[in-house]
């Protein structure tokens, strides 16, 4: 039985789990694994500390009530799930709130260098669909700082010394060793269907390994890539959890997609200006006149509509995103109202963000990293004049589906395997790639919270498995890894003979052209079946592509066509999952179906990898699945649970409207 | 003057890259020069136009070639991915906009850094500052992730003194500029010894300064800077690097001095 709790394997192995991914949500689960004593591998994509919660800006959630406004973790759950437009099932969302205060506190331990108060303590601000000051904050580059003290929490954990059960320290192994710059190839399965390790790729030696692990975690974050350009970096090609659909995992409401209200248009890449900036006092509006020629700051008060203030007095700019980015859009696509360009005699697609009436020191402060991201691409000076913006696609509310077990009261069972669990035994999620915590739509600043939260979640639960387990991913035969190993060897050696005539990279430009103008902020059956035909055409095309680099060392071209295929994928199970629901939730907005519809629609959507016919991936939705964890059976139905908080309509017109106990109070 | 030229019925215009290339690490006789005409674009940068050699890798010459491979990630200055040497100064490459490097339309020259080993083209391994890291213990030694409670009460003063010295994004340009840095010296650098600053200046992390402090004592550490300032020259976040250098060697000279009584 040694082998089922202990450190080493029958074979005398090191039990090794591994994390993919090494964002806020994968090393905060590497924490929580070796503070349960667990031996992690930590494969990512690029090194640690460029991970894409670096470019995360405005802060992360707390009902810390520092400033005595009566803010509790219950107001924060009910403006989650009310914001959500309750399609996130609401335990977990009361977990992470209850935890967020802890959080928070852990981060400042940790070294984050948060803005502070007169006394000295933590400083919060606004955030879209509260009334609270519930945002902790270190500047605008709030992701950077959390990623940075995580990332040197990790590194501490490179300097550990692995210890056996007796407590004896085991020589030379570390309790974390990363594989950066690999890129994650499928997982590993045994002959069960068991999750036992992982293929990847050194993107430098392009060297195909297969590693075992006794648990893995995919934290690899969103799909942004799918759509060409967004406010992503450019690693968020969803490939990891598109690999991994593929081979069996459930994705759960694709469809979600968020679409920020306040991005800078570029060419190689959308740059988000925070919402913080309304959250300090930034007002959107738009010249009264559609011909307006003045340039914004010499456009006087009376000429300007200030439109989120004047429809929505209870929450004015800070609206929820999905509700802020349809009025943006309405107004420069379907009134032509976006600023005008006197030398294209056009009205661009732009809104005005302005911050200038605010105090200079207080920009410098609070908000100085985002305006200095507008100041260098823009090259305008956003403490002078007001900033153009557009809405840009953000954060994938859908993703792996994760269970649960909840607690009577309402909360998580902490350390239950089945937390954050896949439906495949072995493989667990968190981060942005899971679907869990925010619905149809994500309210600002719970991001970096629920990536915290999911992992913190997530080692506990990978530790009691790992221990739990009847036999180790060590112990599994190595003629196992090495199929796996050949498979993903021989599917790399395909792409280098590829000779077609298309570019992959020409190929991925017209599905984000695509994907961008008619699956984000207004759906249409009709132009979404026009969105599946492209699918299938770019997919048959896909045949044809011609590898334009065939070096055996750090090619990128190759490593493109693999995440090209699995965009592709993707942007299938997200349009699909768009064209069959009728209603209107969220960030899933559909003109001919304005209405939520709770009696069809208040379910999760499932959707499983149903082969490939003819070079095209095929779908299924189901309503509910069985999957198998540590030799029991557990039943999976689409039903969300909305025991914590009844769903009622969404209506932000009125102060207070997304929590009852919030009206009055401010 | 870039808005007129989107106008303009030329719309031809290209912008010339000169790219210093090579096909892998022990490969020096692959090192060469090769050029690239891309069509200009507004808003246009040093990425976007590497993406459209990604789209037709076609050199000037017309020759089909590899596409340059480089570096990148969140493409807004601040994940530290895309450094490089662009017409001989060390930045990110993400916010070189072509239409302030080459306002006249001057070829614009890419070339790896060269104080770390080159791994492909644009693509060099700055494994060595992670490392570094390790070396300086840059971080707090946390009792665990359990709640604890708040941290200890820190004054706005302090984080205005600590936020800017975290934001260092490992990106290497202090390093490719500092000229004690060479593949001959074991010089560990500005970015590392900013960190031993920020670190010390916490009030946890402060009951671990001498450690960090020793681990700059001995040969490579903060005594062989050459005080050549071009650090916080290159700098991207405007660190101040130089201020850090000088906090860090008093705090090394204290402790030579007085650590052992303190201890």
């Amino acid at each position: 039985m040694a082998q089922k709790t202990g450190t080493k394997s029958t074979t005398g192995k090191v039990r090794r789990v591994i994390v993919v991914g090494g964002g806020l949500a994968g090393l905060t689960t590497v924490i929580e694994l070796c503070e349960a004593g667990v031996p992690v591998d930590l494969f990512s994509l690029v090194p640690v500390k460029r991970s894409h919660s670096v470019c995360a800006q405005g802060g992360i959630n707390a009902s810390v009530n520092t400033k005595g406004e009566g803010d509790s973790p219950r107001i924060h759950l009910e403006e989650t799930v009310y914001g959500g437009d309750f399609l996130a099932n609401q335990p977990p969302v009361k977990g992470m709130a209850d935890a967020a205060p802890g959080i928070v506190y852990m981060l400042d331990r940790m070294g984050v260098p948060f803005n502070r108060t007169s006394e000295g303590l933590l400083d919060f601000r606004r955030f879209g669909g509260t009334l609270f000051h519930r945002t902790a904050f270190a500047g605008a580059t709030t992701g950077q700082q959390l990623l940075y003290a995580l990332d040197e929490q990790v590194r501490r954990y490179e300097t550990v010394e692995v210890e056996d059960e007796k407590g004896i320290r085991l020589r030379g192994e570390r309790m974390v060793r990363k594989f950066e710059l690999w890129d994650f190839l499928s997982i590993v399965r045994d002959g069960t269907g068991r999750c036992v390790g992982v293929v990847a790729q050194d993107l430098k030696s392009m060297e195909v390994r297969a590693f075992p692990g006794d648990a893995v975690c995919i934290a690899t974050g969103g799909p942004g890539i799918v759509f060409g350009r967004s406010t992503n970096s450019v690693i968020n090609t969803g490939t990891a959890a598109a690999a991994v659909y593929r081979q069996g995992a459930c994705y759960a409401n694709g469809e979600f997609i968020q679409v920020h209200p306040t991005a800078i248009p570029g060419a190689d890449k959308l740059r988000l200006i925070s919402e913080s900036a309304r959250g300090e006092g930034g007002r959107v509006w738009v010249p009264k006149d559609a011909k307006e020629k003045r340039r914004g700051r010499d456009v006087p008060e009376r000429d300007r509509d200030y439109f989120l203030e004047a429809k929505y007095p209870g929450y004015g700019n800070l609206v929820p995103r999905d509700i802020a980015s349809r009025e943006l859009f309405n107004k420069c696509f379907h009134e032509g109202l976006g600023v005008y360009n006197p030398k294209t005699r056009a009205n661009e697609h732009e809104v005005y963000l302005d911050l200038t009436h605010m105090p200079k020191e207080v920009l410098r402060s609070k908000l100085a990293g985002i305006l200095e991201i507008y100041e260098k691409f823009v090259g305008e000076d956003p403490y002078e004049n007001p900033m153009k913006v557009f809405p840009a696609v953000h954060y994938s509310m859908g993703g792996l589906w994760v269970d649960f077990e909840r607690r009577a009261d309402g909360g998580l069972v902490r350390g239950s395997p089945r937390n954050q669990a896949t439906n495949i035994e072995g493989l667990y999620a968190a981060g942005e790639v899971d679907y869990q915590y925010h619905g149809a739509n994500r309210l600002g600043a719970n991001s970096l919270l629920s990536c915290i939260y999911a992992g913190l979640e997530c080692g506990p639960a990978m530790a009691s498995y790992r221990s739990s387990m009847p036999s180790s991913a060590f112990d599994v035969a190595s003629s196992v890894f090495d199929k796996a190993e050949e498979r993903e060897r021989k599917a790399y050696e395909a792409i280098l003979a590829l000779n077609g005539d298309e570019n992959p990279y020409a190929l991925h430009k017209e599905l984000g052209e695509v994907m961008l103008r008619d699956c984000t902020i207004e759906r249409h059956n009709g132009t979404l079946d026009a969105v599946l035909a492209k699918i299938d055409e770019l997919e048959d095309r896909q045949a044809d592509v011609g590898v334009t680099d065939t070096s055996a060392h750090a090619n990128q071209g190759a490593q493109f066509v693999r995440h090209l295929a699995n965009m592709l994928v993707l942007a299938r199970v997200i349009a699909q999952g768009a064209r069959a629901r009728d209603e209107s939730r969220g960030g899933h907005y559909k003109l001919d179906f304005e209405k939520r519809d709770d009696s069809a629609w208040l379910r999760t959507t499932l959707a499983m990898h149903d082969g490939v016919a003819e070079g095209r991936s095929q779908v299924r939705y189901v309503r509910g699945f069985d999957y198998a964890l540590l030799g029991a059976t557990v039943a999976v139905t689409d039903a969300v649970d909305v025991s914590l908080v009844k769903p009622r309509v969404r209506k932000y017109e009125a102060a207070g409207a997304a929590s009852a106990a919030a009206t009055g109070k401010i | 003057m870039s808005e007129d030229a989107a106008k303009s019925p030329r719309t031809e215009r290209t912008i010339r890259l000169e790219i210093l290339r090579q096909d892998g690490p022990g490969q020096p006789e692959s090192k060469r020069w090769e050029s690239f005409d891309v069509p200009w674009h507004p808003q246009m940068n040093v990425i976007s136009a590497l993406m459209q050699i990604q789209r037709n890798p076609v050199t000037a010459e017309g020759k089909k070639v590899a596409p340059v491979v480089w570096e990148s990630v969140c493409l807004e200055e601040v994940c530290g991915a895309c450094t490089m040497l662009v017409n001989g100064r060390v930045r990110q490459s993400c916010t070189a906009l072509v239409d302030q490097i080459s306002p006249e339309g001057e070829p614009i020259k890419l070339a790896p850094m060269t104080k770390f080993p080159l791994v492909r083209d644009l693509i060099v391994d700055r494994s060595r500052m992670f490392d570094d890291l390790k070396k300086v213990k840059a971080w707090i030694d946390l009792d665990g992730s359990h709640d604890l409670g708040p941290g200890p009460r820190q004054s706005q003063g302090n984080q205005d003194e600590a936020y800017p010295l975290s934001r260092c994004m490992t990106c290497g340009c202090c390093l490719e500029a500092c000229p004690q840095v060479s593949a001959s010296s074991s010089f560990i650098g500005p970015a590392a010894i900013n960190q031993v600053r920020l670190f010390n200046l916490h009030p946890s992390g402060k009951m671990h300064a001498g450690e960090r402090l020793e681990a700059l004592m001995g040969e490579g550490g903060i005594a062989d800077c050459g005080k050549a300032q071009n650090c916080v020259d290159v700098c991207p976040k405007e660190i101040p690097l130089v201020d850090s250098i000088a906090e860090v060697s008093r705090q090394t000279t204290r402790h030579l001095f007085f650590g052992w009584l303190l201890r």
